[in-house]
């Protein structure tokens, strides 16, 4: 009964370690904290309030109230009125408004030939999110009495699921947890072997009869229990500030995440046998933290996404978790039917703790 | 039983007359060659120092021993396994102080001491009392509760110390341990080491202090990853094949340089206003040559026939080899 004695004095030995080093104990309860309120806060694909000017050449009381209508969809906020369009190109180019309305003269007429445009919208289109935006608003009806008898229907009629208000929080909370549980877990375990070398601790620990896989095992474990305190502290704040649901299985919530954090930490502590420094090891972490941003349809949708990164991302835990949480938490999916993420993490997870063993020498050659 | 060792004295009734035995042990980093075929036998419950300046091999051939290190070539009997081969089963056997202080600075003595018994699993019943005689031995109880990184240099090499002959090894292998400690607590420490060589412990002991080599039971003197001499301290200092003079003089600057203009004369060392003069024994009438030396050249001197120190033989082996010595 030697194994798991030795197993439980190397995780004690990291509780006790853990308990006095402030800056990590901080770091566990601040990264959440401070990531869910950045990313949810200010990362909004909604568009709102883009500055705007208008240019109304036709000064009709249709032409008014047209313009009053595009301020009530909240998408722009008018701060200026100018006189003439080319006004509008100049703030456009000092990039004082995103959008420019310019109302013809012959607004009153052009309304009643489908064939012209009423007004122009003129945009700054190089952020894409503002221009896809802005087009919907072409499709505006101009004042409920005037439309056109002949205004073709849409052919097809979009009815969102689960995200039915097109929150942006509802989406990016669930794939936020991954982000933060890679940048933390990784974080941790990547430093946690080389800091031992740095220290001389191994010399020592290398020369007792304490086995690698007890070493390992002893070192993720305590980690596993922070990365669940740390799931509670994301869904928690989720709920409260940005209202975001978990509608499936809480219990579900936690084993997959206790599965993606094995896979984080057993791919960490690989890394910390390859780091030959604590700085290194830093590197390395931010080399994976990367791709598990953007290639793990956290920002970009998967699916749209090229064949080659398409692949490089189901290499990546992130991928499979953030297709855990968002069934989990938002289409009320369970593990079970999700089983495909669940065993592409646990096989991850046996990957890395095989190579991470491997190449922890030993020897100090 | 009788193997016929030619030390004999410390065959004891384990099976083999040596707790170490090393045949041509080597290690080449790159183009350096860091220890060159030593061969080495440490008899048991005895002190066995290695002495040699910085970068003489004494760490890296203690590495080799525990397992830390793959020889290069040649190999090496520990407790009568073989490393590294055998290393594993060799871990519980023996205790290993690094040179620099390897443990854990964040956790306070009693918290590093219950670490390193659970990872060695000492028997529980006994952990506790065994803790604590560890503390009452090394002086540390009043420093329990205290991090082991804010405590002194000696303190720290005192927890070393209670860590690696916690498990009761056979054989202890310590690398420099008074390295970063005061000469109290250097005196302290080798009583506690004279105190585990009683208890029938091996012990191991690389320095590059004198005074220590000279309390060794046996010792070997390492030079660039050779060993130059081994024997008993009192073996060594007779048989340097020198013979030393003291001279004691005025003017030691003008003495040493009238001396070490002479062929015959190996070294002069300086050490205040007294010199040590190094003449081969084939010389005959050592003391006569230096002291008409000094005369023609009309430096006031008072010379003497001293007994060779450990520094003396430090100094006679590692001198160039000349053809016609030998120790």
């Amino acid at each position: 009964m030697t194994g798991p004695r030795r197993l439980l004095a190397v995780m004690q030995k990291e509780f006790r370690q853990l308990r006095r080093d402030r800056i990590t104990f901080g770091m566990i309860v601040g990264i959440p904290v401070i990531q869910i309120l950045l990313f949810g806060y200010a990362i909004n694909f909604d568009v709102r309030n883009l500055d705007a000017a208008v240019a109304d050449q036709a000064g009709t009381q249709r032409s008014r109230q047209f313009v009053d209508e595009l301020e009530q969809t909240q998408v722009m906020r008018i701060s200026a009125a100018v006189a003439t369009p080319a006004e509008l190109e100049d703030r456009l180019r000092r990039g004082e408004i995103a959008v420019g309305i310019h109302v013809p003269a012959d607004f009153e007429r052009r309304i009643l030939d489908p064939t012209r445009p009423a007004a122009h919208l003129l945009v700054d289109g190089a952020d894409p999110t503002i221009l896809g935006i802005v087009n919907q608003l072409a499709n505006m009806p101009i004042g409920n009495d005037s439309r056109p008898p002949g205004r073709p229907q849409r052919s097809l009629e979009v009815r969102p699921y689960y995200n039915p208000e097109g929150r942006t929080a509802v989406n990016v909370v669930p794939g936020l947890i991954g982000i933060i549980l890679t940048l933390t877990m990784m974080l941790f375990t990547a430093v946690a072997i080389v800091r031992e070398r740095e220290h001389g601790n191994l010399e020592l620990l290398i020369n007792t009869p304490v086995s690698t896989t007890q070493l390992m095992i002893g070192k993720i474990v305590p980690y596993i229990l922070i990365g669940l305190i740390q799931l509670a502290l994301i869904v928690g704040v989720g709920k409260l500030l940005f209202d975001v649901p978990v509608r499936g299985s809480v219990v579900d919530l936690y084993v997959a995440a206790a599965a993606f954090i094995a896979a984080n930490l057993a791919l960490g502590l690989f890394l910390s046998t390859v780091a030959r420094s604590q700085f290194q090891a830093m590197q390395l972490t931010f080399f994976i933290l990367l791709p598990s941003i953007l290639l793990s349809g956290f920002v970009f949708p998967f699916d749209g996404m090229p064949p080659l990164a398409q692949w490089l991302g189901e290499l990546l835990p992130n991928t499979h978790f953030i297709r855990l949480t968002r069934g989990i938490m938002l289409r009320e999916a369970t593990v079970a039917e999700l089983y495909p993420e669940f065993l592409a993490l646990v096989v991850f997870t046996v990957v890395a703790m095989i190579f991470a063993i491997r190449r922890f020498s030993r020897r100090l050659d | 039983m009788n193997t016929g060792s030619n030390t004999g004295r410390n065959a004891d009734d384990r099976g083999e007359p040596f707790a170490i035995e090393a045949r041509g042990l080597s290690k080449r980093f790159g183009s350096l060659l860091a220890v060159d075929s030593l061969d080495l036998r440490v008899p048991r419950a005895q002190i066995y120092g290695f002495l040699g300046p910085n970068g003489s091999g004494k760490s890296t051939t203690i590495r080799m021993l525990c397992g830390l290190l793959e020889p290069s070539s040649g190999g090496a009997t520990v407790l009568g396994l073989d490393v590294p081969g055998d290393a594993r089963a060799l871990k519980p056997r023996i205790g290993y102080m690094t040179q620099k202080f390897s443990l854990y600075a964040d956790l306070t003595v009693l918290e590093n001491l219950e670490f390193i018994a659970d990872i060695y699993a000492v028997p529980r019943a006994g952990r506790d009392a065994r803790i604590e005689e560890m503390l009452e031995t090394y002086d540390l109880v009043e420093q329990r509760r205290q991090l082991a990184g804010t405590m002194s240099g000696g303190q720290k090499q005192r927890l070393a110390l209670a860590c690696a002959v916690l498990h009761r090894p056979e054989l202890l292998l310590l690398d420099e341990p008074t390295s970063a400690v005061d000469p109290k607590s250097r005196r302290d420490f080798w009583a506690k080491l004279f105190a585990l060589a009683e208890g029938g412990t091996t012990i191991l002991v690389s320095t590059h202090y004198m005074d220590e080599a000279e309390r060794c039971h046996r010792l070997a003197i390492l030079d660039r990853g050779r060993k130059v001499a081994d024997g008993a301290p009192a073996e060594l200092q007779d048989g340097t094949g020198m013979s030393v003079i003291e001279v004691t003089a005025e003017d030691p600057f003008h003495a040493q340089e009238a001396l070490a203009g002479r062929d015959e004369v190996v070294s002069v060392t300086q050490l205040g206003i007294r010199l040590r003069v190094l003449v081969p024994q084939r010389i005959p009438n050592a003391l006569a040559l230096v002291q008409d030396e000094l005369e023609r050249r009309g430096i006031d001197a008072d010379c003497r026939l001293v007994r060779p120190s450990l520094e003396d033989v430090f100094v006679a082996v590692t001198q160039p080899a000349r053809p016609a010595e030998a120790a």
